[in-house]
C-alpha cells in the first residue's frame, strides 16, 4: 500500500534512511542539509532505528569515517552540502578509488565565495570527476526514490562505487510537497541486507585497504574504476526497473518530457526541470513544439544516449546551474557539446547559466529561451553562447533609462 | 607489569611481517612490533595508518606487511577513519553480523606529521568522542617521508630541510609542541609517552593498557630516524636511552586524569649527551653557540619540572 | 576472493588486479626480499648466545625468528643489515661484517 504524505525533501531522504536503517552514519551539519542528520538522530533517539551515528568534527572526518565504516563491512552514509562537499574532496576520490559502495545525500548549495546558502550545482559539479555516481532529483519524490535505489546500485558487484544522491537546496530540501512513500517492509526487501564478501572485520580473513602503488599498478586500477562506472549505467537501469515494480514510478538515465516531436529542447537538471516542464505545457498549448530533457544521472555521463535523444530536434538549450570558470560554458554545456560532436549530431545549441546562488528561474525565462532558440533556427540569429539568465547588466539598465 | 617476560612475549606470533620498505634501522617499525605484541593472542585487530613513511613502506601494493586487517585512507584523517571502523564494529556486533566470541581491537599509527600537524583535528575529534581505539604516534620529530622538513614536533635548533642551518640560521626557532599533554587535556582514559628501552617493558605495558582500556587512548612513542637525526643506524637504543636519561623524552602516563612518572633518572644527564650524538644538532657545538645549548637545557628543565609537578599532584 | 600475491606482478593485466587495489590477504610482504639492500651482514655466533632475546625486539625487520623461547638464524631474505642487534647483544654473539653474505 502506497502511503500518501506531505514532506520536505530533507524529510523524505531522512525517512528513506529510516527505512533502510543503515549501519553507520557520520555527519557534520551544514545548511541546507543539516536537517538530515538531525532527523536521523531523532529517529535513533526515539528508538525507531539503531543506526550508529558519529557526530564528527568536520565534513572531512565525516567522509573519512564513512569510508572507514564501509571498509569495515558496515552499510554507511553521510549527508552534506556546498563547502562540506568541498572539504571532503580528497576523501571523495578515495571513496571511489577504494571502491566503497557508500552513499552521500547531497543537498546542493553554491560554493563560496561569497558565502551564500542558496542553491546551485557548483558543489556537485565540483565533484564531477571524483569517480562517484551522481543522481539528481527534480522534487521530493525523486529525492526519496533515488535514495532507495542508491545502495542497490552502489553495492552491485559490477559497480562497487559510491553514489551521490543530489537534490536542490531549499527549493527541494525545505519545500513541503505531496509525496508517495513505500511501506517499510517493501523498502527493506528492495535494499536487502548487506553482506560484503571481503571487509576489515572479517575474523581470520584480514584485508588491506588503501595501498601505495607504483605506476605499474596505478593506471590499471584507474581503468578498472572507469569500467565500474561504465557498468553502473546498466545497473542503474536494472535497479530502476525493479523499483518500478514496487513503486510504479519509472526512472531512466534521464527523463524525456514531450520531446518526441520537439523542435526545441531544454536540457536541464534538478528542480528547475519542473519550471521548464510547466513552460513547455504552456507553450505546447500555443502550438510550440518544445520539450524538456531532464538529466537524472550526471555520472556516469550518458553522452551517447543524450545525443540519440536530441538528434531529431533543431536546437537545444543547455542549462547550467553552475559557472565552471573554464571560459567556455558550464559543465553540462561542455559535456553535452562534446557528446553531440562525438556522435555527429549537428544541431544548434545555446548554453545558459541560470540560478546561481539561488537566483530565481521562472517559466517566463523558459519562454524567452525557447524564443531565442526559435530565432536562432528561423531567423539565423547568432545567440550569445554561454549567457547568464537574469543577470543585471549595464546595457539593460541603460535601455531602461 | 610484574609478570613481564621478554621470552614469553617474544614467543608470540609476529604481527608485522618482514619485507616492508622502511629504511634499515628505522625506529618506527621497532615501535610498531612492540605495540602489536601487546595484543592478546586470539584477539583480532584493525590497524589504521596515516600517510607517511610507515604507510608507503608497509603496504606497497601488492605487499602488505600487516598480518591483521589494515586501512590507510589519507594523511590527515587516521583518527576519523579508525573511528568509523570502530563504530562499524559496534554496529555489526549489535546487529549480530559478527560472532559474539570474536574480539577486535583498533590501533592506528601516524607519524608526527600526520598526528601533531595535518591530522591534529581528526585526532582531536576521535579522542573527544572517546572511540574505543588507540592512536599511536611514532614521533621522529620531522616530516621524514618527504625529506626531513620541520614539524611542530621538531625540537628547537634542529637542522631540517625547511629550517636549514646557515649563515643567518641556527635551525628551527620554535619549541616543540607537547602533544602528549594536549591529548591528556582531552580527558581521555589513557595517555602515555614512551620510547624504545632495552627490554621494552615500558612500551609493552603502556601499549597493553592503551589497547585494553575502554575508550580512547593515545601513545606517543619517540622513534629515532637515522636519516633525519643523522646517527649510525646501529645506535638507536643508545639514543633512546639518552633521551630518557636527559629527561628530553620523559616516560610517563596519564590514567583517567592521574599523571604518573614511569621512570626518574637517578642522575639527570646534561642535554648535550643526547644532542651530540646527532648530526642535526652538530652546529650547537660550534664555538659561539654555547648559549643555544644553555637555552635548550633550560627548556628541557622547565618541561621536566612541569611534568614532575603534574605527577606530584 | 582471497588474493594469491604470487600471481600479481608489474606485468599483470588490469583485469587480474584486485578491486580498489585491496589485498585480500595478510602479511604478503614476506614475498618481497629486502635482504638485497644489505651492505653489512650480521654473523650469529650461536655458541656465544645466551638466548636473552634482547636482539629480537630491536629488529625493525622482524628478521630474528623466535621459536619456543629461542632465537634462530637470521632471516637473510629480509635483514637490511642495520646492526642494532649486534649493538645491543651483551655477549658478542652478533658481529657485523661488511658486505652481503
Amino acid at each position: 500500500m502506497a502511503i500518501k504524505e506531505r514532506m520536505s525533501g530533507n524529510e523524505a531522504v531522512a525517512f528513506a534512511i529510516r527505512q533502510v536503517n543503515p549501519d553507520v552514519m557520520p555527519a557534520f551539519p551544514i545548511t541546507p542539509s543539516t536537517e538530515i542528520p538531525q532527523m536521523v538522530s531523532t529517529y535513533i533517539a526515539n528508538g525507531e532505528i539503531d543506526t550508529e551515528f558519529i557526530p564528527v568534527e568536520s565534513e572531512h572526518s565525516a567522509m573519512s569515517a564513512t569510508i572507514g565504516a564501509e571498509a569495515a563491512g558496515a552499510r554507511s552514509l553521510t549527508a552534506t552540502s556546498s563547502a562540506g562537499l568541498a572539504l571532503m574532496w580528497e576523501e571523495l576520490l578515495l571513496a571511489a578509488s577504494n571502491r566503497m559502495p557508500l552513499v552521500l545525500a547531497l543537498v546542493n548549495r553554491t560554493l563560496s565565495g561569497p558565502i551564500n546558502i542558496n542553491c546551485d550545482h557548483s558543489d556537485g559539479m565540483g565533484a564531477r570527476d571524483t569517480g562517484w555516481i551522481q543522481i539528481y532529483a527534480e522534487n521530493n519524490q525523486e529525492a526519496y526514490d533515488n535514495f532507495i535505489q542508491a545502495y542497490p546500485i552502489a553495492e552491485n558487484e559490477k559497480v562497487h562505487l559510491p553514489v551521490m544522491v543530489c537534490q536542490d537546496g531549499f527549493i527541494t530540501s525545505h519545500a513541503v510537497e505531496n509525496i508517495t512513500l513505500l511501506e517499510d517492509s517493501l523498502v527493506k526487501d528492495f535494499v536487502g541486507e548487506y553482506y560484503p564478501e571481503e571487509y576489515l572485520l572479517n575474523p581470520g580473513k584480514p584485508i588491506a585497504v588503501g595501498p601505495y602503488s607504483v605506476s605499474n599498478y596505478a593506471m590499471e586500477a584507474k581503468k578498472n574504476q572507469e569500467i565500474a562506472l561504465e557498468n553502473a549505467k546498466e545497473v542503474i537501469l536494472e535497479v530502476a526497473k525493479k523499483f518500478k515494480d514496487i513503486s510504479g514510478r519509472e526512472y531512466g538515465l534521464f527523463e524525456e518530457y514531450r520531446t518526441e516531436d520537439a523542435d526545441y529542447i531544454m536540457l536541464i537538471m534538478g528542480s528547475a526541470a519542473g519550471t521548464a516542464k510547466q513552460a513547455v505545457d504552456d507553450l505546447r498549448e500555443k502550438g510550440w513544439k518544445v520539450g524538456v530533457l531532464k538529466l537524472r544521472v550526471f555520472r556516469p555521463f550518458p553522452a551517447k544516449e543524450i545525443a540519440e535523444a536530441l538528434k531529431n530536434c533543431k536546437a537545444v538549450a543547455i542549462m547550467d546551474r553552475c559557472e565552471s570558470y573554464n571560459g567556455n560554458g558550464g559543465p553540462l554545456g561542455s559535456e553535452v557539446l562534446a557528446g553531440l560532436f562525438r556522435y555527429k549530431v549537428m544541431i544548434e545549441t545555446v548554453n545558459y547559466i541560470y540560478g546561481l546562488a539561488g537566483r530565481d528561474f521562472t517559466v517566463s525565462d523558459v519562454y524567452d529561451i525557447f524564443s531565442e532558440l526559435d530565432a536562432v533556427v528561423t531567423e539565423g540569429k547568432e545567440a550569445k553562447q554561454y549567457q547568464y539568465i537574469r543577470l543585471r547588466e549595464q546595457e539593460a539598465a541603460d535601455e531602461r533609462l | 607489569m610484574r609478570d613481564y617476560s621478554l621470552k614469553t612475549i617474544m614467543n608470540k606470533p609476529e604481527r608485522l611481517a618482514p619485507g616492508h620498505r622502511m629504511c634499515a634501522g628505522c625506529g618506527a617499525t621497532i615501535a610498531v612490533r612492540a605495540v602489536l605484541r601487546a595484543l592478546h593472542e586470539g584477539d583480532h585487530a584493525v590497524i589504521g595508518n596515516a600517510t607517511g613513511c610507515l604507510e608507503v613502506s608497509s603496504y606497497m601494493y601488492p605487499y602488505t606487511a600487516w598480518e591483521d586487517s589494515y586501512i590507510h585512507n589519507a594523511f590527515e584523517n587516521a583518527g576519523a577513519t579508525l573511528s568509523g571502523v570502530e563504530t562499524a564494529y559496534k554496529a555489526l556486533k549489535k546487529r549480530g553480523r559478527l560472532p559474539e566470541e570474536e574480539t577486535f581491537k583498533f590501533i592506528t599509527f601516524g607519524g608526527d606529521g600526520g598526528t601533531y600537524d595535518i591530522g591534529f583535528q581528526s585526532l582531536s575529534g576521535a579522542m573527544e568522542r572517546n572511540h574505543d581505539m588507540v592512536y599511536v604516534c611514532y614521533d621522529n620529530g620531522a616530516y621524514m617521508n618527504t625529506g626531513i622538513q620541520r614539524s611542530s614536533a621538531t625540537p628547537m635548533y634542529a637542522d631540517t630541510t625547511t629550517t636549514p642551518v646557515g649563515k643567518n640560521s641556527v635551525g628551527k626557532m620554535q619549541n616543540r609542541k607537547d602533544l602528549s599533554s594536549i591529548i591528556a587535556d582531552h580527558d581521555v582514559p589513557y595517555v602515555a609517552q614512551t620510547t624504545l628501552t632495552s627490554n621494552f617493558v615500558d612500551l609493552h605495558r603502556k601499549a597493553e593498557k592503551a589497547i585494553y582500556t575502554e575508550g580512547a587512548s593515545f601513545l606517543n612513542i619517540m622513534t629515532p630516524c637515522p636519516r633525519g637525526w643523522r646517527y649510525e643506524t646501529s645506535e638507536i637504543m643508545k639514543i633512546c636511552k639518552l633521551a630518557v636519561e636527559t629527561c628530553y623524552w620523559p616516560l610517563f602516563e596519564v590514567e583517567h586524569g592521574k599523571w604518573k612518572l614511569s621512570y626518574e633518572p637517578k642522575k639527570k644527564l646534561p642535554i648535550e649527551d643526547f644532542l651530540k650524538e646527532q648530526g642535526r644538532f652538530k652546529h650547537l657545538f660550534k664555538k659561539g653557540n654555547e648559549d643555544l645549548l644553555v637555552q635548550f637545557q633550560e627548556e628541557v628543565d622547565r618541561r621536566w619540572e612541569d611534568l614532575q609537578y603534574k605527577c606530584a599532584r | 576472493m582471497r588474493t594469491d600475491v604470487t600471481k600479481i606482478n608489474e606485468k599483470t593485466p588490469h583485469e587480474q588486479l584486485t578491486e580498489g587495489l585491496m589485498m585480500f590477504a595478510g602479511g604478503t610482504s614476506k614475498y618481497f626480499n629486502t635482504g638485497e639492500w644489505r651492505t653489512n651482514t650480521p654473523i650469529f655466533y650461536e655458541d656465544k648466545c645466551k638466548q636473552c632475546l634482547l636482539c629480537a625486539p630491536v629488529c625493525p625487520d622482524s628478521s630474528i625468528p623466535i621459536k619456543n623461547g629461542e632465537r634462530f638464524a637470521f632471516d637473510m631474505d629480509h635483514c637490511k643489515g642495520c646492526g642494532i642487534c649486534a649493538d645491543v647483544c651483551p655477549f658478542g654473539a652478533i658481529e657485523m661484517k661488511e658486505g652481503v653474505e
